[in-house]
Parts: structure tokens; C-alpha cells; sequence
């Protein structure tokens, strides 16, 4: 995979997306280098997935221009890896977590895999990378709907990483995990990033489990959006700006950022913040929308 | 001479086998296991149960139909479901957009397919306004009359689904589990589905000339199911469908020659029976391994730093 070249992973330039007749948001440009770690942040209903479907080359746009990998969204699918915003797998789904991996890799070719010994022990070598990758390997031999939501979504990230994708585009991968698994999951998609020089672009509720680890934030709000470091972007001037009421970003002692008096409505994870202890106070808006 | 089940089971094959229509019997029974194994193989794990159900009850709508047309019943049955098939994958797609409807929208799209095809069977056999023949042999099934015609037809039939669901098996599968990443590769989810169910209604149509329309459950899900209860290997589990779905065909079709009940009883009897002990077997294999030990969430990965 190229972590070079100058064209950005992705661009968008003025773009604007109508769904329905509503104008989901409008005249939004933002790019995301190779290599780079970007969260992209927003209430619900900001148009985040939106986002996602429109450099997937599943969803037009209304106006403006969008460039992937250097190309039209969709034209580069191969080297694009997806991990769609989900609910678990069917406890009944009786495949195991390596033949998920494995339809990532040739699951959309016709006809049967030949028994070519070469071309499909070369396939297996790369889905058990990928899952080694993950560190699913113990589990990756167990039927999908065996495993826990942590071990799925691990399995998930090894199934759109065995492409080697040069971008990575995540659908809220922490969504439904318990507070370490949400810090090791980010950490994994951190340390990939990294070693492979792989863009990505994760979508989130809560930004705190990745604040150590990222390059920038794109945020959503309004119809419009903001890009720009942690620091630059998570502050109560930009952040009243963009939701047109004011609000406060405090910042508590262990570094953990908290969103207060976001129109949003009421965190539905209060579980979580409590069994972690830490920061349980502040619930009401340890997530930044 | 009259058939008589003795102890000596080589004698009781050798029996069987010298008969023309009962070797008949048995290849059709082989070539309908196979199919409907592998076309019930990729049904349950769609969990399309309720589609294939549907496809099962054309066979009154066929059969009638073919009796207002003067054409035999299998025919009307291959056409009824393939029509079938073709309306339900329509339903789905009423909506418009690339992915799968949600499940119960699917199901009642589906229901409305079999009240209106019933309807119009019945309307087929008032227009009729006679008997239909052989209703106890399209009902539960039979090892008569499998001629040699019939048995080609069913040859070409299995071959021709067996062919098409190679060709699409792997987007199929992969359409099936996990529509989004599917579609997102390329895959057309939609379509895939359609052409499944087309294959769908001809297996069906297939298997229900040896099990009968009401019981060809047995051979689409019994062996499927049970084989998927013991195994979560695709290759494996499917593989295990078509040993299952023969082993079924020929112990219901051989027991029935003895007595004088249809084959369709015996077949669906055996593939309740083993889909009892695959489970049993499943249960007693999981309890014996414990409470499976989940792997430790703390199984740290690369480069996790916190946990």
C-alpha cells in the first residue's frame, strides 16, 4: 500500500448531499491525508454516516466534488475498507469468524474458489494476517455468533483491513463495547494506522477513548463542519458557533474532555461511564456533541 | 410377490434395486437430496424459511393450473414457482434502494405472494371444474412413477441450480451475512437474491416430485439444519447437508417400498429425526466443553497500550 503520493485519501470540496428533499449539510469541504487518524464527530442525525455513503460512492452528491484515493468515490472500492455502523451478529449465524474475514477478501467473486493450491493458500495466509493483526486469532475459528461484541468487532476491523486498504473508513467501531474494549479496540485502529501507513476515518459518539491518538477531528453540526486538531475544534467558542447555543468544554484532571449543554439528547450509556468509575460524574456529556 | 422388510438388509437393497422404477425412485431421490440440500444449505443461513415455504404451496396453484392447460403437473409446478420466486424477489424490491428489506416487510411482502397464488389455484380449479388426479402423490409424495422422462427432466432441473448457486455462492453467502460490506464491495445484493430464489423454486419444485409439496421441508431444511447445528465449517457443514439429505431420500424411499404408506411420511420422519439427534448431538458437545471459555477480553492485541 502507497502511504505516499499527494493526493489525499479523500476529499470533499463545497460538497452538499440532499436526502429526501432535506439538505442533510451543505458546501462542506474537508480531506484527510494519507496516514492520517481523523475522528468524525457529530450528534445524531448530522449527516456523519451520510458522509461515509458518499465517499463509499454509494450516495451522489447534490453539489460539489468529492475525490477518493484519487479517483470518483466508488472507483477505487478495492483499496477502500468499510466497517458499517452495525448491531451484533446473529447468535444463530453459523460461520466462523475467519470465513467473515475471508468474504472480505474474494467475497465478491463468482464461481468457486479453484483448488489452485497457491492462489488460495496465499488467500488464507493473508485472512490469518489480518486476523493476527486484530489478535482474533483464538477465537477466529469459532461460529461469528458465538462471540462477544468485542470479539466480533475485532473480527470486523480484521475483515475490512485483509484488502490492505490505503483508507479505512469505520461507522462508530466503539459503539456497544464496554469502556476497555472501546480503549483497545481505538488502540488497534491507532497502532494500524501507524505501522501501515493507513488513513482513517472513524466515526464516534465519544471521543475521549481516542484522544490519544488522533491526527484531527472532522465535527458535524448544523449542516456544516469544523476540521482542525482536538484542541482547535472541541472548544466552547467553536462549539456554541457551530450548535448556535452556547457551550461549555470542560476538561477534567485525567484529560478526558466534557461536552456540556450540547443539544443532544440525554447520553444513553450511562453503565458505561459508571463501571469505569473515573469521570462518572460527569456522564451528562463525557462525549463531545 | 409381495414386499416384505426382512432382517438381512443386503437382501432387502438387493430387493429394492431390481425394479426399474424403484432404482428410478432412488436416483431421483439422490439428485432431489443433493439439490435441495444445497439449496436449503444457503436458505437457512439466509433464514428464508418462510420464502421457500411459500415456493413449497405452489404446487397447488401449478397443478391446477396445469390441469386447466391440459399440461402435466410438473410442469405447472416448475412454472408456479419459478413465477413465485421471481414475485417475491419483486416485493422486496418495491421499496426501491440497494439492500435488503427489513426482514418483516420481507415476511409480509411474502405472505401476500401465497394468499394471492392460492387464490388464484383456486380460481385455476373452479375454471377447471374437475378433480384434480393424483392429489395424495402431489400432497405427500410417492416412489411411483418416476419415469425415465421425468427423471432426465429432474437431472437437467438439479444441474442447472446446482450450477447457478456455484456460480453465485460466495456473494451470495456474503450477501447473506453481511449485506452492507457486500454492497459496499460491489456485491448486488438484490439481484443476488432474486436469482437465489429462483433457484429456490425450482429446487423445491424438484424435490416435492419424490417428498410431496407438503413435506419437501424435510430435504430443504432437515439436513441443512442438522448439519449446521454440528458444524459451523462451511465446506464441512455442507458437505454433511448432502450425506444427510441422501442418507434421508433413500432410508424414506427404501422403508416406504415396504410398507404401504407415501415415501413422503417416512422422508420427513427421518430428517425430523435427524435433525433430533444433530441437536442433541450439538447440546451434549457444548456442555461436555463447559460454558466455552471466552476468550479474555484482556487478550492483549498489538500495540494495545490500554486495556
Amino acid at each position: 500500500m502507497s502511504t505516499s503520493g499527494a493526493t489525499p485519501a479523500f476529499e470533499l470540496r463545497a460538497a452538499s448531499v440532499r436526502l429526501g428533499g432535506t439538505t442533510v449539510w451543505s458546501e462542506l469541504s474537508a480531506s484527510v491525508a494519507r496516514g492520517e487518524f481523523v475522528a468524525l464527530l457529530g450528534a445524531n442525525g448530522s449527516g456523519k454516516s451520510t458522509l461515509l455513503r458518499v465517499l463509499l460512492g454509494a450516495l451522489a452528491l447534490s453539489a460539489g466534488s468529492a475525490d477518493v484515493l484519487g479517483a470518483a468515490p466508488g472507483r477505487s472500492a478495492r483499496a477502500v475498507g468499510y466497517l458499517p455502523q452495525r448491531r451484533a451478529f446473529d447468535s444463530g449465524t453459523r460461520l466462523r469468524g475467519r470465513d467473515i474475514v475471508r468474504l472480505g477478501l474474494d467475497g465478491d467473486r463468482y464461481g468457486l474458489p479453484l483448488p489452485g493450491r497457491r492462489a488460495s493458500a496465499a488467500a488464507r495466509a493473508r485472512v490469518a494476517e489480518a486476523i493476527e493483526l486484530v489478535g482474533a486469532s483464538a477465537y477466529a475459528g469459532r461460529a461469528i455468533g458465538e462471540a462477544s461484541g468485542g470479539e466480533q468487532q475485532r473480527l470486523l476491523i480484521a475483515q475490512a483491513l485483509v484488502r490492505k486498504p490505503d483508507l479505512l473508513l469505520l461507522d462508530e467501531p466503539l459503539d456497544g463495547l464496554d469502556l476497555p474494549s472501546q480503549a483497545a479496540v481505538a488502540a488497534l485502529v491507532a497502532h494500524i494506522s501507524r505501522s501501515h501507513g493507513m488513513a482513517v476515518l472513524l466515526v464516534a459518539h465519544d471521543v475521549n477513548p481516542l484522544l490519544p491518538y488522533l491526527d484531527r477531528v472532522i465535527y458535524l453540526a448544523g449542516g456544516r463542519a469544523v476540521e482542525g486538531t482536538v484542541e482547535e475544534v472541541i472548544t466552547a467558542e467553536t462549539l456554541s458557533e457551530l450548535h448556535g447555543v452556547p457551550i461549555e468544554v470542560l476538561r477534567a484532571s485525567d484529560g478526558r474532555l466534557v461536552v456540556v449543554g450540547a443539544p443532544d439528547p440525554p447520553a444513553h450509556h450511562h453503565d458505561r461511564h459508571n463501571r469505569a468509575g473515573a469521570g462518572a460524574a460527569a456522564h451528562s456529556g463525557a462525549h463531545a456533541h | 410377490m409381495s414386499p416384505h422388510l426382512g432382517p438381512n438388509v443386503a437382501q432387502d437393497v438387493s430387493e429394492l434395486v431390481e425394479y426399474h422404477f424403484m432404482v428410478n425412485a432412488l436416483l431421483a431421490g439422490a439428485i432431489v437430496a443433493v439439490t435441495a440440500g444445497v439449496a436449503g444449505w444457503l436458505m437457512v443461513l439466509r433464514a428464508e424459511a418462510f420464502a421457500g415455504h411459500t415456493l413449497s404451496v405452489m404446487a397447488f396453484p401449478g397443478a391446477s393450473a396445469a390441469a386447466l392447460a391440459g399440461i402435466p403437473a410438473a410442469w405447472g409446478y416448475y412454472a408456479a414457482c419459478a413465477l413465485a420466486a421471481l414475485a417475491i424477489g419483486r416485493t422486496g424490491s418495491l421499496r426501491g434502494g440497494r439492500t435488503p428489506a427489513p426482514r418483516g416487510e420481507a415476511a409480509a411482502g411474502i405472505a401476500l405472494v401465497q394468499a394471492a397464488a392460492l387464490a388464484a389455484g383456486f380460481l385455476f380449479l373452479s375454471l377447471y371444474g374437475g378433480v384434480l388426479g393424483d392429489l395424495e402423490s402431489d400432497l405427500f409424495g410417492t416412489f411411483l412413477g418416476v419415469s425415465d422422462e421425468r427423471l432426465i427432466t429432474l437431472l437437467v432441473v438439479g444441474a442447472a441450480v446446482l450450477a447457478v448457486l456455484a456460480a453465485i455462492a460466495r456473494p451470495l453467502v456474503f450477501a447473506s451475512v453481511d449485506p452492507d460490506v457486500a454492497a459496499a464491495h460491489g456485491v448486488r445484493v438484490r439481484a443476488l437474491g432474486s436469482v437465489f430464489l429462483l433457484a429456490l423454486g425450482l429446487a423445491v419444485a424438484a424435490a416435492s416430485q419424490v417428498t410431496g409439496a407438503l413435506l419437501v421441508f424435510s430435504l430443504l431444511v432437515g439436513p441443512a439444519a442438522s448439519a449446521q447445528a454440528l458444524t459451523s465449517r462451511p465446506l464441512a457443514s455442507l458437505v454433511l447437508t448432502v450425506a444427510l439429505g441422501l442418507i434421508v431420500a433413500w432410508v424414506g424411499l427404501g422403508v416406504s417400498y415396504f410398507s404401504t404408506y407415501p415415501a413422503g411420511f417416512f422422508i420427513a420422519t427421518a430428517s425430523c429425526l435427524v435433525y433430533v439427534l444433530a441437536r442433541l448431538l450439538a447440546g451434549l458437545r457444548s456442555r461436555r466443553g463447559g460454558p466455552r471459555a471466552r476468550l479474555p477480553a484482556a487478550e492483549p492485541a498489538p500495540g494495545e497500550v490500554l486495556a
